[in-house]
């Protein structure tokens, strides 16, 4: 009901109302919209909004190199796009932008490791990661990949590159177009009764007879 | 269906209700639905899980993948909004000497913690109601199970809950007919199962307040509500609207088809319905008004949006704002007749506060790597769990009282931790072989979480920090918490059981000491206690219908009236609790003592 509306009787009432009740709107007036009084967007989010409210803070040159390790670490394959066709740049962009330890913590070590693997090619071969050949970045990429065998004078390459693996991992495939390649078919409604284990699976586990 | 914070006004209610909860919801729309005007006033704002949840939403639509966050506790989607274990501006504070920092949640929304809850709705047993009887220790409830089980009948065919009966100690069936059929086992919970039985561990379906089917509305309703025809018309059709489950989608984001039980998709539309409920939000109470008789007469509260102080009147008063907050607001209302607080002449409100015992472990089976695909969403939560199952050698174990486990894992929704095990799997690997061993791992972990049942101390209370208010100039709850060697050997013995279970699916896990795997105190969110029932006056705070033995139209109703913390979930005992306290309190109003 538009407030212009309230009529005689609900302004009576209204009084009534305001005595037993203290301060209300309008007796009849619309309810209010749903709100968020508080200003907590972090806790109480826009979910038509992907983005949180903070700046990314990589710059081009950062991100180029990034874009070039993604696409080493999770490259096109059959079954599914190259990291950086599904935006995982601007995801990892994204989440050292964000204002938590774990994210302040990692983007010390995303900015400093793309700092530190560029270095190392100026110090190898005289350019950038990015312009490298592409055996020259994997044998870069193979001196840092496992932290337990990686020389101790190229740790923090090892720790960034660990660090920059996982991110991409845990971006990647909780992306939604990922997800028929990993085996993930949920998030679809079922019609009827939950189907359960197909019988495959049932042999394959050896669950016979199991309910 | 419309949830509105509907202002219309009504001069004169019958009964104020703080909180919109499990406890307030079923106490605002049974007392609504019998012609009683009630007034429920809730801290949070305004909520309408149909038109806001978040359903299929996937992670890449939500900032950091949707992860959990410090402000977003259970991640992006989760059904909480507003809250959580800090809300600013509401702080609260730890007294000096406790063992552990509290964890207080406070969900902050029309429909409180029902939003996002487990859904898991387990009936206390016998033996939970006389735990003093049994053990020695905490304290018996005045009431016995058989004095509930017509309520648990009546919550569950008004909540729906999918579940079986199995006749197991201590695990009370439910009557013929009342629990919906439970879905179908996930591959990882039949090989638990599988496994856990050569250990001697059950492995049941769970129950969960999730529609496993549609409701019969008019033949539930005529059950529920045989002489009133206005409930009997209004909960039927609101029954027959809601939908089943469509097996996608987490529980803990609401659900916008209302096949899970929130105080907002159940239990607020037929009130609201009734047009004897007017609800306000962002109402803010600060202490019950009470006048020279020492007879309740309303509530005095802030409204959030303007900061105006209001006052609400109403002939009977009832306090649902969550176990915590009941007491909070409870020791804020001093006066000269109730020095130390409304309805503490024991001195009990605060004290005897209970935390569900946590503690988890996760697990790599190599049985379930590289599995052909298959949709395992299910019901949004588990379904199946282990009742304890120890009654018979519990002497013998180092803590009095059980635990039950929940059961999760397999091929759920990727998110960002979902391939974290690689880290162990497959170190040094990366380019297109990385790639096979993401399909290889995914979905190959299981996890178990222990819910144990936790007895209250004497270190574990609440109270109000003399020196501080929040930002609506209401004094704070400080906290004091020390666990008891039953909580300690108890998480120990969690630890060892899950190890077990795990490696006989093949895993390998290694337990860990129980103080070091305690979840801490408040993380499970199932507190209890602060205002226990109990026989007397002399020392507890209400009798068994929740109504305070020191002011007669002043009723509690949420989990600050249990004299026990039992490890099977608040949430269908404190509904069906609150049935039998509308019953009486009806029959009160009627005969005119209130």
């Amino acid at each position: 009901m538009n407030p212009s509306t309230v009529s005689r009787r609900d302004i009576f009432k209204l009084v009534a109302a305001a005595s037993a009740t203290g301060a209300l709107l309008p007796a009849g007036a619309s309810p209010p919209p749903l709100a968020r009084n508080f200003k907590n967007i972090l806790s109480d989010p826009d979910y038509s909004n992907p983005d949180g409210p903070w700046e990314k803070p990589l710059t081009e040159p950062e991100l180029a190199t990034l874009t070039v390790l993604v696409d080493l670490i999770l490259p096109a394959d059959d079954e599914s796009p190259a990291a950086s066709a599904i935006g995982l740049p601007d995801f990892l962009n994204e989440w050292v932008g964000a204002p938590y330890a774990e994210n302040k913590a990692d983007l010390e070590i995303l900015r400093g490791g793309v700092a530190w693997i560029n270095t190392r090619a100026f110090k190898l071969h005289g350019k950038e990661f990015g312009g490298l050949a592409a055996e020259q970045q994997t044998a870069i990429l193979d001196s840092i990949c496992d932290p337990a065998k990686a020389a101790p004078e190229l740790a923090a390459g090892a720790r960034f590159f660990s660090k920059l693996r996982m991110l991409s991992l845990g971006g990647y495939y909780s992306h939604s177009s990922t997800w028929k390649s990993l085996g993930y078919v949920g998030n679809v409604a079922i019609a009827g009764p939950y189907p359960g284990v197909p019988d495959e699976i049932i042999k394959l586990l050896g669950l016979e007879g199991e309910i | 269906m419309a949830i509105l914070t509907d202002r219309k006004s009504v001069r004169e209610y019958d009964v104020i209700i703080v909180g919109s909860g499990a406890g307030g919801g079923m106490m605002g729309m049974l007392l609504s639905l019998s012609g009683v005007k009630v007034l429920m006033l809730e801290a949070g704002r305004n909520y309408d899980p149909v038109k806001e949840t978040p359903m299929f939403n996937t992670p890449e639509m939500a900032p950091l993948r949707g992860k959990s966050t410090p402000d977003r506790p259970f991640g992006h989607y989760d059904a909480t909004v507003g809250g959580g274990w800090q809300v600013p501006g509401e702080p609260y504070g730890d007294k000096e000497g406790t063992q552990e920092d509290f964890w207080w949640w406070r969900p902050r929304m029309l429909g409180g913690r029902t939003n996002h809850w487990g859904r898991i709705s387990l009936r206390f047993g016998e033996y939970d109601f006389k735990p003093k009887s049994r053990d020695g220790l905490g304290y018996d409830w005045p009431i016995s199970y058989e004095d509930l089980a017509p309520y648990y009948d009546k919550t569950e065919m008004m909540v729906g809950i999918y579940g079986s009966n199995e006749g197991l100690e201590n695990t009370p069936n439910s009557p013929p007919g009342i629990l919906q059929t439970p879905p179908k086992a996930r591959a990882g919970e039949l090989l638990a199962k599988k496994h856990a039985r050569g250990l001697g561990i059950p492995i049941i379906p769970i129950h969960r307040a999730v529609l496993s089917e549609r409701m019969d509305g008019p033949k539930l309703a005529a059950k529920l509500f045989p002489d009133n025809p206005l409930a009997r018309r209004l909960v039927a059709a609101d029954m027959s609207a809601r939908a089943a489950c469509f097996w996608a989608t987490e529980c803990g984001r609401g659900c916008s088809i209302r096949a899970n039980f929130q105080s907002t998709t159940v239990l607020l539309p037929p009130a609201l319905a009734s047009g004897n409920l007017d609800i306000i939000t962002d109402a803010m109470v600060r202490e019950v008004l009470t006048d020279d008789s020492g007879k309740a007469t309303g509530v005095h509260y802030v409204d959030k949006v303007t900061r105006i102080d209001s006052i609400a009147k109403a002939r009977v008063v009832i306090l649902s704002a969550s176990t915590c907050e009941t007491a909070r607001i409870l020791l804020n209302s001093k006066s000269v007749r109730f020095p130390d607080g409304l309805a503490n002449s024991s001195g009990q409100v605060g004290k005897n506060l209970t935390d569900t015992v946590g503690s988890s472990m996760a697990g790599h089976i190599p049985a379930m790597e590289s599995l052909p695909p298959y949709n395992e969403d299910g019901a949004g939560g588990g379904h199946v769990y282990t009742p304890w199952w120890n009654y018979g050698i519990q002497e013998k174990l180092g803590f009095a009282r059980g635990y039950h486990i929940e059961i999760g894992g397999g091929r759920m929704m990727p998110g960002m931790g979902s391939l974290g095990m690689l880290d162990a799997t497959s170190p040094g690997v990366y380019g297109k072989k990385l790639k096979q061993e993401a399909r290889r791992y995914y979905g190959a972990v299981m996890g178990f979480a222990g819910r144990g049942e936790m007895i209250p101390n004497e270190n574990c209370y609440c109270e109000i920090d003399p020196d501080r208010v929040d930002q609506w100039g209401i004094p704070i709850l400080r906290f004091h918490w020390k666990w008891s060697d039953h909580e300690i050997n108890q998480a120990t013995h969690m630890q060892n059981t899950f190890a077990e279970i795990i490696n006989a699916m093949g895993g390998k896990a290694t337990p860990r000491p129980g103080r070091e795997a305690l979840n801490k105190p408040g993380e499970i969110i199932h507190e209890a206690g602060t205002a226990r029932m109990g026989p007397t006056a002399k020392d507890s705070v209400v009798n068994s219908f929740g109504q305070t033995w020191d002011v007669k139209n002043l009723f509690l109703m949420d989990a600050s009236i249990l004299p026990s913390n039992p490890d099977k979930n608040l949430t269908l005992t404190v509904m069906a609790l609150a049935w039998r306290s509308a019953d009486y309190l009806l029959g009160e109003m009627k005969s005119g003592n209130l």
